[in-house]
C-alpha cells in the first residue's frame, strides 16, 4: 500500500516537474525574439558606427562622392540616401493612389464574384519573389523607359514603377482592412443625409479610416526603402546623385549587396555603416507605423 | 440620391485602379509563362550543374533543404513563444509587451539587414563562413515573427470553453495545451507555416552573404549553397542565360502560386470553422 502511494506521489511530482520544465521552455522561446533584436542591434551598430567615426560624420552623410578605390578613398553616402528617397517617393506616388483606389474598390464597390477573383490576385502579388519582380522589370519596364524617354532605361523611373507595383499589396491590404473597420452606421448616415455612394465612401468613410490608411502608406514606404534585389536589377546603380528621372541611381540597399562581396577593411565597414543608416530609417518608419496603427484601433 | 460629376470621376478612378492592379499581375504572370515555358527543357532538371548546362536542380534541392531546416528551427520557437504569450503569461505582463514590440520590429526589418546581420554574426563572428547553417539561421529569425503572429492568432481563436472543459476533466495545463488547444489551432498555424515557406522560397537578399552562391547541393551544414531565388538572381546578372532565367522564374512562380493556394485553402477551412 505504501508502495502505491509512493508511486502516486512521485507521479504527481513528475507531472509537476514536467509542467515546470515545459513552462521554462516556452519562456526561453519567448526570449529568443528579444535576443535576436538585441543581437542585430549590437552587431550592426558595433561594426558600423566606428566607420562613421573614422570617415567623419559630415564626410559620410553629406559627401557626394563614393569612390572606395580612390587614394584616399571617399565614402560619401549622400547619393545613396537621395537615391533611396527618390525611388521611394516615386514608388509612393505610383503605388499609393492605385492601392487606395483598389482597396476602396475591394471593400465598397466590387461585386462578390469579382472580389473572389481580385483577392487572390492581391495575395499573389504579395507572394511573388522580389527577384522575379526584378527580372520582369528588367525585361519589360527598362526597355519601355529606354524607348519612350531615351537613356539606357535603368533609371529612377523604372525603379519607381516597379516598386510602386511591389508595394501595392501592402497598401491595399492594410487600407482595405481599415476601411472595413469603419462602422456601417457612418455610411448609412451619410446616404440618409442625401450623399451619393461615392460621396459617402470618399468624404465620410475614408476620412474615418485615415490613420489606418496612413499606416498603410508608412508600411509601403518601409517596403520600398528596404527592397533590394528588384531595385538592383532595374535602377542602374551608379553611385552619383542623379540629375533626372531617367538617370541611373543607387540605393542604400543596393550599395551593400553590390560591393559587400569584395569589400575589405574600411570599405567593408563603410558598407556596414550604410546598413546602419538603412536600419535606423526602418526603425523610425516602424515606430511611426505602430503609433499610427494604435491610433487607428482606438 | 444626387449624382455629381465628381462622383463619376471617383468611380472611374476606382474601377481603373482595380483594373490596373489586376492587369499588372496578369501581364507579369503571362509574360513570364510565355517566355519561360519554351525553355523548360529536361536538361534544366539534370542533377549536375555546370557552365554549359545551368541546371536548376541543385538550387531546387538546396531550396527544399533550406526550407526544411529553417522550419525545424523557427516553427517550434515561434509556436512555443505564442503558447507562452497566450496560455501562460498573465494580462499586463511586461515581458509579453516587450516580446510583441520586438516581434513587430523583426517583421519590419528588410531582408538585406537580416543578410548583413547574418554575415556579421554567423559568417564572420562565429567563423562559419558562407554556409547552409548561417543561411537557415538567418532565415529562421526572419520568419519567426510571422509564425509567432499566426500561431498567436489561431490560439486566441480557440474558445475558452475548450480549455475549461479540459481542466474540468482533470487535465493539467500542459496536457490541455498539447491535446486540446494546439490541435484545434492547427490549421491556422499551418497556414502561417506555409506563408513562411513562401517567404523562404522567394528570399534572396538575406541569403547571398550568408548561404553564399555555390551552385551545388551543399554536402553538410557548413557548405555553401544557393536557393532557387539566388540562382535566378545569379543567372540574370550574368546576362547570357536569359532563357534559363525565364524558365527559373516560371518554376518560382508555380511554387508561389501553389503555396498561396494551399494557405488560402487552409484559411478558408478555418473560416468555415
Amino acid at each position: 500500500m505504501s508502495g502505491s502511494r509512493l508511486q502516486r506521489l512521485s507521479g504527481a511530482k513528475l507531472q509537476r516537474l514536467r509542467e515546470n520544465f515545459m513552462k521554462a521552455v516556452f519562456l526561453i522561446s519567448a526570449l529568443t525574439a528579444i535576443l535576436a533584436v538585441a543581437l542585430i542591434c549590437l552587431f550592426l551598430f558595433a561594426n558600423g558606427l566606428p566607420a562613421i567615426g573614422k570617415i567623419g560624420p559630415i564626410a559620410f552623410f553629406t559627401g557626394t562622392e563614393w569612390s572606395p578605390s580612390d587614394i584616399p578613398p571617399l565614402f560619401g553616402i549622400l547619393p545613396m540616401i537621395l537615391g533611396s528617397l527618390y525611388v521611394t517617393a516615386g514608388a509612393v506616388a505610383i503605388g499609393v493612389p492605385v492601392g487606395i483606389f483598389t482597396a476602396v474598390f475591394m471593400a465598397k464597390v466590387c461585386p462578390k464574384p469579382l472580389y473572389a477573383l481580385l483577392k487572390p490576385v492581391v495575395d499573389l502579388l504579395a507572394g511573388i519573389p522580389s527577384v522575379v519582380y526584378g527580372f520582369f522589370g528588367l525585361v519589360t519596364i527598362v526597355p519601355l523607359v529606354r524607348v519612350l524617354f531615351g537613356g539606357n532605361g535603368s533609371s529612377i523611373l523604372a525603379a519607381s514603377v516597379l516598386l510602386g507595383l511591389m508595394i501595392l499589396p501592402t497598401v491595399i491590404g492594410i487600407t482595405e482592412s481599415s476601411i472595413r473597420a469603419v462602422p456601417d452606421e457612418l455610411y448609412d448616415g451619410a446616404v440618409a443625409l442625401g450623399a451619393s455612394h461615392e460621396r459617402a465612401v470618399y468624404a465620410v468613410i475614408l476620412p474615418a479610416a485615415k490613420s489606418g490608411i496612413l499606416a498603410a502608406i508608412v508600411l509601403g514606404i518601409g517596403r520600398a526603402i528596404g527592397e533590394t534585389m528588384a531595385v538592383i536589377m532595374v535602377a542602374g546603380n551608379q553611385a552619383v546623385i542623379p540629375r533626372s528621372l531617367i538617370k541611373g541611381v543607387r540605393t542604400l540597399t543596393s550599395n551593400i549587396v553590390l560591393e559587400m562581396g569584395y569589400a575589405a577593411e574600411l570599405h567593408r565597414e563603410a558598407l556596414i555603416a550604410t546598413g546602419v543608416v538603412l536600419f535606423v530609417f526602418i526603425l523610425l518608419i516602424n515606430l511611426l507605423f505602430s503609433t499610427l496603427r494604435k491610433e487607428g484601433s482606438q | 440620391m444626387k449624382r455629381k460629376p465628381a462622383d463619376l470621376v471617383f468611380t472611374v478612378f476606382t474601377w481603373l485602379s482595380a483594373a490596373l492592379t489586376f492587369a499588372a499581375l496578369c501581364f507579369l504572370v503571362v509574360y513570364i509563362l510565355v517566355n519561360g515555358i519554351p525553355y523548360l527543357k529536361p536538361s534544366l532538371f539534370e542533377w549536375e550543374y555546370n557552365s554549359i548546362n545551368v541546371s536548376l536542380m541543385p538550387a531546387l534541392l538546396t531550396t527544399v533543404i533550406t526550407v526544411v531546416l529553417s522550419l525545424i528551427i523557427a516553427v517550434p520557437l515561434g509556436v512555443f513563444t505564442a503558447i507562452y504569450l497566450t496560455e501562460y503569461a498573465g494580462r499586463g505582463n511586461k515581458l509579453v509587451a516587450l516580446v510583441r514590440v520586438t516581434a513587430e520590429t523583426l517583421s519590419g526589418i528588410p531582408s538585406i539587414v537580416y543578410g548583413l546581420f547574418g554575415l556579421l554574426f554567423f559568417v564572420t563572428w562565429l567563423k562559419w563562413g558562407f554556409s547552409l547553417l548561417a543561411g537557415t539561421l538567418t532565415l529562421s529569425i526572419m520568419i519567426l515573427p510571422l509564425i509567432m503572429r499566426t500561431t498567436e492568432e489561431s490560439l486566441k481563436s480557440v474558445p475558452d470553453a475548450f480549455r475549461e472543459g479540459a481542466y474540468g476533466l482533470g487535465a493539467g495545463r500542459l496536457r490541455t495545451v498539447f491535446r486540446v488547444v494546439l490541435p484545434s489551432a492547427a490549421p491556422g498555424i499551418l497556414a502561417g507555416v506555409i506563408l513562411a515557406i513562401g517567404r523562404i522560397v522567394g528570399e534572396t537578399a538575406a541569403l547571398i552573404y550568408t548561404s553564399g552562391t555555390v551552385a551545388q547541393v551543399p554536402g553538410n551544414l557548413f557548405a555553401s549553397g544557393r536557393t532557387l531565388a539566388v540562382h535566378m538572381f545569379a543567372l540574370s546578372r550574368e546576362g547570357i542565360y536569359t532563357g534559363q532565367a525565364y524558365a527559373t522564374s516560371v518554376v518560382l512562380l508555380v511554387m508561389v502560386v501553389v503555396i498561396n493556394a494551399l494557405s488560402a485553402a487552409l484559411a478558408r477551412r478555418i473560416g468555415k470553422g
